[in-house]
């Protein structure tokens, strides 16, 4: 992202740019709101919002589609461990693991905060918190009683969120500061979903590790399984990673190495069943 | 071919006459208040800076040249994987004494995915793939616990920020979609390792900040830091920079 580049790209075909921009002080006041509420990423996206303005366009509405619906999973994960906090003294063993977990929930509401900010910012409207159900229904009774269910879930969300930004990646190409934002929420999913692997594997709940091996959900429950198929995948465009070149790269390894996208229909069905309305 | 990349290049050393000829600091001074001028820097001005460094003359045709477009893109992560991917190979072939069977376990896997993943750019890349680099390791000690597990941390932080700041660099949706197959294995690897060195650590704030969100390094950014561990000079100035 270089804004300076931006702003000369468009001076070269319309040099009233900063005149558009309502004026140099209002831009000043804008930068300077923004900043203190959101800071460094948050920035371009309140800066894509004034040249919406400027030029009366509309940012693409799949872009809004598509922060909308990371907006949706994470306050379908921030809810949760809010929830899972609140339950903590009884829930969570040890001190080590409340303070992951606060973490990781804190990092959830941010992803919320920021998102409302970005969709706002870009002219949208921000979808409406769900009702959220999370035992799925009756599938997970104990989930905030058992802490192996609620490891179990947690696992599930945050390889399912993983998977869902990745798959709306391509969707983001045209907004260059809202795609590399959502690079930046995506990793670290990832980190909270390798670190809820190794408390379930040090709690003797599953045998996982950080990574996902083939298809595998080291979950009890088959309610999970559709956010672990396709993950058995050694393929990546036409090459096989499977001994690739002559090297011992196992199966298993194989689909380690690389995580696998969902379809947004793919994810929206997944969380389905904790969404009452 | 080769007209074709002198007209990338002179467009790119237009670009870069054009990014000089309004001062920074007039950009600076537009922009607005102080505690806005730090992000700004952050995220608007690291490109320029990225920039003049290019323009300095590089003496010489030693190294290897990443390239253009989503090529120079590719060839930048396969550079990388590179590095990984010959370090965690010494780690495993020299342990450190006090390694665990469950740490050599993971290591081995996160050996054996970072060479998947140089083996994948490599294949894919074809004849347009760089030539294998020389690492320089003379820094870490790899009969040390901390200097390993330290370095490992580093490198694949550096590796997450590095394909976080790629994303918005390439052109084709499908390279975007492999770059996220594995950077998010790479962060899966940064957590592992970070509570190793530090227990509580996984996302810890000198990497995720107070939105929530992760950090992303430019092409140049990282290039400086991974350049201490390659002995083979890597020119990047044909690199897209947005």
């Amino acid at each position: 992202m270089n804004l300076y580049h931006i702003i000369q790209e468009i001076e070269k075909t319309d040099p009233e740019v900063y005149d558009r921009l309502d004026s140099r002080r209002a831009v000043m006041k804008n930068f300077a709101g923004f900043g203190k509420k959101l800071a460094a990423a948050a920035i371009p996206i309140a800066f894509g919002s004034m040249l919406n303005k400027a030029y009366g366009q509309g940012t693409a509405t799949s872009v809004l589609d598509v922060l909308n619906y990371a907006l949706t999973l994470e306050y379908l994960e921030s809810g949760f461990y809010a929830m899972g906090n609140a339950a903590a003294t009884t829930l969570i063993p040890t001190t080590e693991e409340k303070n992951a977990i606060k973490v990781i929930g804190d990092h959830e509401a941010e992803h919320v905060t920021f998102l409302k900010s970005a969709i706002t910012s870009a002219g949208g409207t921000p979808v409406k918190k769900p009702v959220f159900d999370y035992t799925a229904k009756g599938t997970f009774p104990d989930v905030f009683t058992n802490y192996q269910t609620f490891l179990a879930v947690a696992q599930t969300f945050e390889d399912t969120g993983v998977r869902a930004y990745k798959g709306q990646a391509s969707n983001l190409m045209s907004n260059s500061d809202v795609l590399t934002a959502a690079l930046n929420i995506h990793s670290v999913e990832a980190r909270h979903a390798s670190q809820v692997r190794q408390m379930r594997k040090a709690n003797n709940f599953g045998d996982v590790k950080p990574w996902i091996t083939l298809n595998q959900s080291g979950i009890a429950s088959t309610a999970v399984q559709p956010s672990y198929n396709g993950e058995e995948n050694t393929n990546q465009a036409g090459v096989q990673i499977k001994n690739i070149n002559g090297m011992k790269v196992s199966e298993n390894a194989a689909s380690e190495a690389f995580d696998e996208p969902l379809t947004m229909d793919q994810v929206l069905a997944i969380v389905k069943p904790f969404i009452v309305a | 071919m080769d007209t074709k990349h002198d007209v990338n290049q002179s467009e790119d050393a237009i670009g870069k006459i054009e990014a000089k000829a309004l001062p920074r600091r007039s950009f600076l001074r537009y922009a607005g208040t102080g505690a806005t001028l730090v992000t700004l820097t952050l995220t608007g001005i690291a490109g320029i800076s990225g920039c003049s460094k290019d323009n300095s003359p590089n003496p010489g045709n030693e190294g290897v040249d990443l390239g253009s477009d989503d090529i120079g893109i590719l060839n930048y992560a396969y550079a990388l994987e590179q590095l990984e991917a010959a370090f965690y190979t010494q780690v495993i072939k020299s342990p450190f004494s006090s390694i665990t069977d469950g740490e050599m376990a993971l290591l081995t896997d996160i050996r054996d995915h970072e060479i998947a993943h140089r083996e994948f750019f490599k294949t894919a890349l074809a004849a347009k793939a760089i030539a294998g680099l020389e690492v320089d390791f003379s820094k870490i000690d790899f009969s040390s616990r901390d200097s390993v597990l330290g370095t490992a941390k580093a490198f694949e932080d550096l590796g997450v920020s590095a394909y976080n700041g790629a994303g918005s660099l390439l052109k084709t949706p499908n390279y975007l979609v492999l770059a996220g197959k594995i950077v998010s294995v790479e962060a899966r690897h940064a957590a592992y390792l970070r509570d190793l060195v530090t227990p509580g650590s996984f996302a810890g704030d000198d990497v995720v900040n107070n939105m929530g969100l992760d950090t992303s390094r430019t092409p140049p950014q990282v290039l400086q830091i991974a350049g201490a561990y390659v002995k083979t000079k890597i020119d990047a100035s044909h690199l897209p920079t947005s």
